[in-house]
């Protein structure tokens, strides 16, 4: 009997909650989840499928802020699969799957600070990389912040 | 009942970590209950930087995220650009990139032995390690100008070559290193006191290392057979004969076994690799003429465990996203399941041997009383205290 | 020459300070320490606490994070106080000038004394400006600099 590869074992297991596949190599892989689901895909994905989290990431795009988990499979073939989630930027908040798998909770701690998302439930939901003396309301990686005009009165500021 | 809790500080500067970061141990009387790690010292502003970078003014930029892993970081964003580009570099480049990268691995392993020597007082085996370290760095003088930063790797292969008639020196020192290696690991095995001090001590056990992601030699202490270099083949890794080093115990001890096996076959893979150069012959890079939109996933096995690099472009000569992950991220938050429950005099030891690279991390440990708010130890108390149990433990050995 | 001076040329005792450094400058300054350069017998010996320092080895950017604590140790070491900052970053924020939580250079926040550049500086370089340092005070200390 042919074993089935990981990836059409977890294309079944996960049907419903899939919103598109793409197979950029058959190494890499992106996938596509509403942020409602993406708690019962990483329990799978960690638990089931036995993938390890490598880390998220996050981008401030035109549609809201795209989440992206990298999940990697060691030893069937070294594939590294992510998630795609997208949370719209006026109710900016997603479940936390740091309950699931702990060594997710400093990452989102991370994005909190630099992009604003709130991961709620989260177990341990302080500042991981802001300073005190940071503004409110600073989250230097989202879109308005790129501009190098921001910057320009940094200096006066350091002094 | 109040509960007596001292609190321990560790940093934000603190002798034995060379960069700020700060621990908080919670401690009852001379054992350790709970731990926490406050990071954000060295934090850079790295991945908002590389937005307003090109392509390859990236790999200049995160070369520069840590100084002991200073290759790993560009042979990952190089594996990233290279899967978005759809590239493969040439077979020559393949081979120098893995010899440039398993000779960072000894560079660091080694640097880690002899800060591990002066954390439990052997400055003896400080200053031999670090001894042995510096004719690596002149290797690496040699083949590329400068002995850390070495800016080898662009997208698309390397920058310079390795010539023919620098292979015999090369293999010279690589001798001479495996000698010096072997008798090391000879010594440190059969060591009563290191056995005495390291055993037993630190343990992630193995379901841990799975449940933090942990990568590395810190997983493969602990009996988790990953590595990127054999899952995930790059580079020269699947061209050359060598093996993945694991342990069960999880420990202080097994951490410094696999690093210091791993330097004896970063040896080999070298070796087989300047082998392999002498009759490879061709480019050393491919062009890449403009970024596609899309996306690219990278990594390398630095001598940390795995770096993660994700990149985005949207077909213009700056990206639109570069996400780092280093090793120390994943490893670091471990420290709440192999902290607890030790001494305080083990803890700096158990913290020290996942190699932290906090400049990786982010870019910052504190005792304090909970019910006064005084400071009860500082770090150069818990050097102290670390030295003094090994000095106690040569006593009980009678040696 | 006063009597503080002399005794200051004779035995150099230096405090390493990291800001927000990518760790490089940190390790070829304890790269000093090993028998290849041997600070030691040059009478120069890194100290742990800044209150024993007369000389700072400055290395990183100085992030936001850590700027009220290079401040705090700044005032902490006795007089006089002597800084030196090691590396492009420590010198002028290098590569990492235009993030958002660059606090520094250490010019800005304290009087910085000599300045050797390099990313990172080789070990011989980084004893050249201690020692050229301690050279140019021939006679005189310092003034002590107010920056705002």
């Amino acid at each position: 009997m042919v074993q089935k590869d990981v990836i059409t074992k977890i294309k079944e297991a996960l049907k419903g909650k899939i919103l598109f596949w793409e197979e950029k190599s058959p190494r890499r892989h992106y996938f596509g989840v509403k942020k409602t689901d993406i708690v019962p895909v990483a329990k799978y994905i960690f638990e089931k499928a036995k993938a390890r989290f490598i880390i998220a990431s996050g981008i401030d795009t035109p549609k809201g802020i795209e989440i992206l988990y990298h999940f990697s499979f060691d030893r069937q073939g070294g594939k590294i699969i992510t998630a795609k989630v997208l949370v719209p930027k006026e109710k900016c908040e997603i479940e936390s799957i740091a309950p699931v798998i702990p060594g997710a909770a400093w990452i989102e701690r991370e994005i909190q600070d630099l992009l604003g998302v709130k991961f709620l439930n989260h177990p341990d939901p302080r500042p991981l990389l802001a300073a005190e003396n940071w503004p409110e309301g600073f989250y230097p990686l989202r879109s308005e912040y790129r501009d190098e005009e921001f910057y320009k009165d940094s200096d006066k500021e350091n002094k | 009942m109040a509960e007596k809790r001292t609190i321990i500080p560790i940093g934000p500067y603190h002798p034995l970590q060379e960069e700020p970061e700060y621990f908080e141990l919670f401690v009852e009387g001379e054992k350790v209950v709970d731990i926490d790690v406050h990071i954000g010292y060295n934090h850079r502003a790295i991945e908002q930087i590389a937005q307003r970078m090109s392509w390859d003014q990236v790999i200049f930029l995160v070369e520069r995220i840590c100084g002991i892993c200073s290759t790993s970081h560009p042979i990952a964003n190089c594996n990233a650009q290279e899967d978005l580009a759809g590239v493969e570099i040439p077979e020559r480049a393949k081979y120098i990139r893995s010899i440039v990268g398993e000779l960072e691995r000894i560079h660091s392993h080694l640097l880690w032995l002899g800060l591990a020597g002066h954390f439990i007082g052997y400055n003896t085996l400080w200053m031999w390690v670090w001894k042995y370290r510096e004719p690596v760095l002149e290797i690496f003088e040699h083949i590329t100008g400068n002995r850390n930063h070495y800016a080898m790797m662009r997208p698309g292969g390397v920058r310079r070559d390795i010539k023919e008639e620098d292979i015999p020196y090369l293999m010279k020192v690589l001798d001479e290193l495996e000698r010096k290696l072997e008798m090391l690991t000879k010594a440190a095995l059969d060591d009563p006191v290191l056995a005495a001090r390291l055993k037993g001590v630190g343990v992630l056990t193995k379901e841990d290392a799975i449940k933090y992601c942990a990568v590395g030699p810190t997983a493969r202490a602990s009996g988790v057979p990953i590595d990127v270099r054999k899952d995930d083949p790059y580079a020269a890794y699947d061209l050359v004969e060598w093996n993945i080093i694991t342990r069960e115990e999880g420990d202080v001890f097994a951490k410094t076994v696999v690093r210091i096996l791993e330097c004896l076959e970063s040896i080999k893979i070298i070796r087989q690799c300047l082998e392999k150069l002498k009759k490879v012959k061709g480019d050393i890079a491919v062009n890449i003429k403009k970024m596609p939109p899309g996306e690219g996933k990278g990594r390398h096995e630095a001598p940390r465990g795995e770096t993660f690099h994700y990149v985005r472009s949207d077909g213009s000569n700056n990206p639109v996203r570069v996400k780092v992950r280093a090793p120390t991220y994943v490893n670091l938050p471990t420290c709440k399941a192999t902290v607890p429950g030790e001494s305080v005099a083990d803890a700096a030891l158990i913290l020290a041997s996942i190699d932290p690279c906090y400049c990786c991390t982010e870019r910052m440990m504190r005792v304090v009383d909970r019910r006064t708010g005084k400071m009860e130890l500082d770090g150069k108390d818990l050097i102290r205290l670390s030295q003094e149990k090994t000095k106690k433990l040569r006593r009980e050995l009678g040696i | 020459m006063s009597l503080t001076t002399f005794s200051l040329k004779r035995s150099i005792w230096v405090y390493h300070l990291s800001a927000g450094s990518c760790n490089n400058c940190d390790i070829e300054i304890l790269d000093c320490l090993t028998p290849r350069f041997d600070l030691e017998r040059f009478g120069i010996c890194l100290v742990g606490s800044v209150r024993h320092a007369d000389v700072i080895l400055a290395t990183g950017i100085v992030t936001k994070k850590c700027l009220p604590r290079v401040k705090r140790v700044y005032e902490q070491m006795p007089e006089p106080k002597l800084v030196v900052a090691v590396g492009g970053c420590a010198c002028s924020g290098g590569i990492f000038r235009t993030g958002y939580n660059m606090a520094g250079p250490f010019d800005k926040i304290i009087p910085v004394n000599a300045y050797v550049p390099g990313c990172p500086p080789k070990p011989e370089a980084i004893i050249d400006g201690v020692v050229k340092l301690i050279q140019s005070l021939d006679g005189k200390l310092p003034k002590k600099k107010v920056r705002g």
